[in-house]
């Protein structure tokens, strides 16, 4: 296992992630794990005792976790958003924008390339569920 | 048109060095193929048959003089001195070594050009009418909106690994240049009663394997929620569209699948939502971009009247020029459907004979048209005759726009990886065939489109006349289909029956061009005898 990048002040959460099935059924889970066929809106109603999300990539060009991460933005969710699994180093900075705040890549990524990735782009065109400002609103400051 | 600002320009450039980056990784060995694959082909970098092809993004069709000079220079620096127009208006070079892609990104960059999101499964470049701003039918331009979504498409965060590729189309005219209602998305900008400008979108129409048509899932969506609305078709397909198979991984199976009610029904939902979550750009931005789209500086009072005492410039006058919505004006149409030509290729010097002709006459302004050919978008027809001219000494004064000979084609087996038979050869063939026995002009509008394979990337199912490529027990054969059209009268072509072999499929077109001579009415086009008297005849002549 690679080590976790986690962008993220908080003390990381220590127990395991359980399924979305299996943590619908528990009141006192906190950390869940997302499936790519999983509906992220099912967790919408437990926000609240959320303190982890891991989001699983099996293959990295299956691209639901992207949606996934933002539906749980944009409904409020402020714990930590973790890409678990087939993550690899061109797909951070997307992600990051997508509302995750921390990476388990199943292959260790050369920090120097993840440096470069997050440094890539010094604009972005669309709102996402980081807090980058688009192109356009700049454009009409 | 367009022009990059510093934030465009950033962008583009930033891709290059990221691309230069990935290649560098892949090269160190760092990223397996499998997982440069998905980085190139975003990059327009796909592998063929005996090279790679690099595909670069001409937006909604449009360019200047200086970008075509550009695209003939990477012809003459990196591939063999030529290009290939396609059928998603852009250009294509099949000869390119993996060593200089970065370089070209490069260089198409100091021309405000790149290959971003040319291939891939992600949203591909918005196509557009490539009439647009010129054509007497339309409402408006619809360009601005293609351009507001190239913004919004470009490095979408969250649908960069979508189930499939996703092609846009945008139009604003009654008339359908674009073959809008065959793209994953369509959007026609109309106006309603109020007389304020919307957005109708169709969703979930496509060719390849599985032919559809796109229904109409919103007729008006305003503009000021343009973007938040493409936003949630897309979500909804990204989630729900299939993953499991990618012969079913178009949003045309999603939207058959759950039925365009129930799609509709989740995109509105995804849209609510989304309304509250800013995603749209303001309308100032469509305000700026529309600025860019304005009309040139007409003359008024530009003669309308032509010296056609010449019969081959009268004749390219009648078939290769379009009215104009500016009194003495004309959009002309560039042929490179050469008999016995490839279907849009150019040399770098037609490349360059069309940008510096464009300069000079046409404001500097050229398009790619999806059937791959060139418009000259605003020409005197006071010009028109030098226009011809110097065109007709290039090779590049073929009369044949519609017609017959002026046929799409795929690169096929000659060029494409998945091909399984030749697409050229036969349309060099067909063209030879009726410009030989001279019916081109009496047969009048004819579209033909070959793909030389299932995948339909020659529009085959969309032709009057469709061919279509199979390997039947290791040997090329080509199936007939008639009765497809892209345009406002949208139908899918059926086939006729029994296949050909290369030769037997040129006489089959011409058999059943004479049905049609025999069968016609005053005034109907080949796809109309073919829907008032049906498939039968044509079946009876081919078959016996």
């Amino acid at each position: 296992m690679a080590d976790t990048l986690r962008y993220r002040d908080d003390e990381p959460v220590d127990h395991p992630a359980v399924t979305v099935d299996s943590f619908l059924d528990q009141s006192n889970a906190s950390a869940v794990r997302i499936e790519p066929g999983d509906d992220a809106r099912e967790l919408l109603p437990h926000l609240e005792r959320l303190a982890l999300v891991e989001v699983n990539f099996p293959a990295f060009g299956d691209g639901r976790g992207y949606s996934s991460a933002r539906i749980l933005r944009e409904a409020g969710y402020e714990g930590e958003l973790r890409a678990v699994g087939d993550v690899l180093v061109d797909q951070l900075a997307y992600m990051r924008r997508c509302g995750f705040d921390a990476f388990e890549p199943d292959q260790q990524l050369d920090m120097d390339d993840v440096k470069a990735a997050f440094e890539r782009w010094p604009e972005v065109y669309q709102k996402a569920a980081d807090t980058r400002t688009p192109i356009w609103t700049k454009r009409h400051a | 048109m367009y022009k990059y600002d510093q934030y465009d320009q950033t962008m583009v450039d930033a891709r290059v060095e990221e691309f230069r980056d990935q290649a560098r990784r892949r090269l160190e060995g760092k990223l397996t193929e499998d997982q440069f694959k998905p980085l190139r082909l975003m990059n327009g970098l796909y592998l063929q048959l005996h090279a790679y092809m690099l595909r670069v993004a001409i937006p909604y069709g449009t360019l200047d003089s200086r970008q075509m000079h550009a695209l003939a220079d990477i012809a003459d620096k990196y591939d063999r001195g030529y290009g290939h127009f396609t059928t998603r208006q852009n250009i294509q070079y099949n000869w390119i070594k993996l060593e200089d892609a970065a370089d070209i990104l490069a260089d198409l960059a100091k021309v405000e050009m790149h290959a971003i999101q040319t291939s891939g499964n992600c949203i591909r470049n918005i196509s557009s009418d490539h009439f647009a701003g010129a054509a007497a039918d339309e409402l408006v331009d619809p360009r601005p909106y293609a351009e507001l979504l190239r913004q919004w498409s470009s490095f979408h965060p969250e649908f960069s690994y979508l189930p499939r590729k996703f092609k846009i189309a945008v139009i604003a005219s009654e008339k359908d240049r674009a073959a809008m209602r065959l793209h994953d998305i369509g959007i026609n900008i109309v106006k309603n009663e109020a007389g304020e400008l919307g957005a109708a979108f169709y969703v979930g129409g496509g060719m390849g394997r599985t032919p559809m048509i796109a229904p109409c899932i919103n007729p008006f969506v305003p503009l000021d929620q343009l973007v938040t609305y493409a936003e949630a078709c897309l979500r909804v397909y990204n989630r729900h569209g299939r993953r499991d198979n990618k012969y079913k991984a178009r949003i045309k199976i999603l939207v058959h699948e759950l039925g365009a009610e129930e799609y509709t029904r989740q995109v509105e939902a995804e849209f609510a939502h989304l309304l509250d979550q800013g995603v749209e750009p303001p309308l100032v931005e469509l305000e700026r971009i529309k600025t860019y789209f304005e009309d040139p500086l007409f003359e008024t009072g530009a003669a309308a009247d032509l010296d056609r005492s010449d019969p081959d410039f009268a004749l390219w006058v009648d078939r290769n020029t379009i009215a104009h919505k500016a009194e003495g004006y004309a959009s002309v149409v560039i042929s490179l459907k050469p008999v016995g030509g490839i279907p849009g290729d150019a040399t770098a010097e037609q490349m360059r004979l069309m940008a510096d002709l464009a300069k000079d006459y046409s404001f500097d302004e050229l398009r790619v048209m999806h059937t791959q050919n060139i418009v000259l978008p605003h020409v005197r027809q006071a010009d028109l005759h030098a226009l011809w001219t110097a065109l007709d000494g290039a090779g590049l004064g073929s009369p044949n726009l519609d017609t017959v000979e002026d046929i799409i084609a795929c690169p096929g087996l000659d060029y494409c990886s998945l091909a399984n038979a030749r697409s050229i050869p036969i349309a060099q063939k067909i063209s030879e065939r009726f410009a030989q026995t001279g019916k081109t002009g009496t047969l009048g509008e004819l579209k033909l489109k070959i793909s030389g394979c299932i995948n339909a990337c020659g529009h085959h199912h969309a032709g009057h006349i469709g061919i279509l490529g199979v390997d039947r027990k290791g040997v090329e054969n080509y199936q007939l289909l008639l009765g497809g059209s892209e345009a406002e009268d949208v139908s899918l072509a059926k086939i006729t029956g029994p296949g050909f072999d290369e030769n037997g499929i040129v006489d089959a077109v011409e058999t059943v061009t004479t049905v049609y001579e025999r069968q016609r009415h005053d005034g109907e086009r080949f796809v109309d005898t073919y829907r008032r008297i049906g498939m039968d005849p044509f079946k009876e002549a081919l078959y016996g």
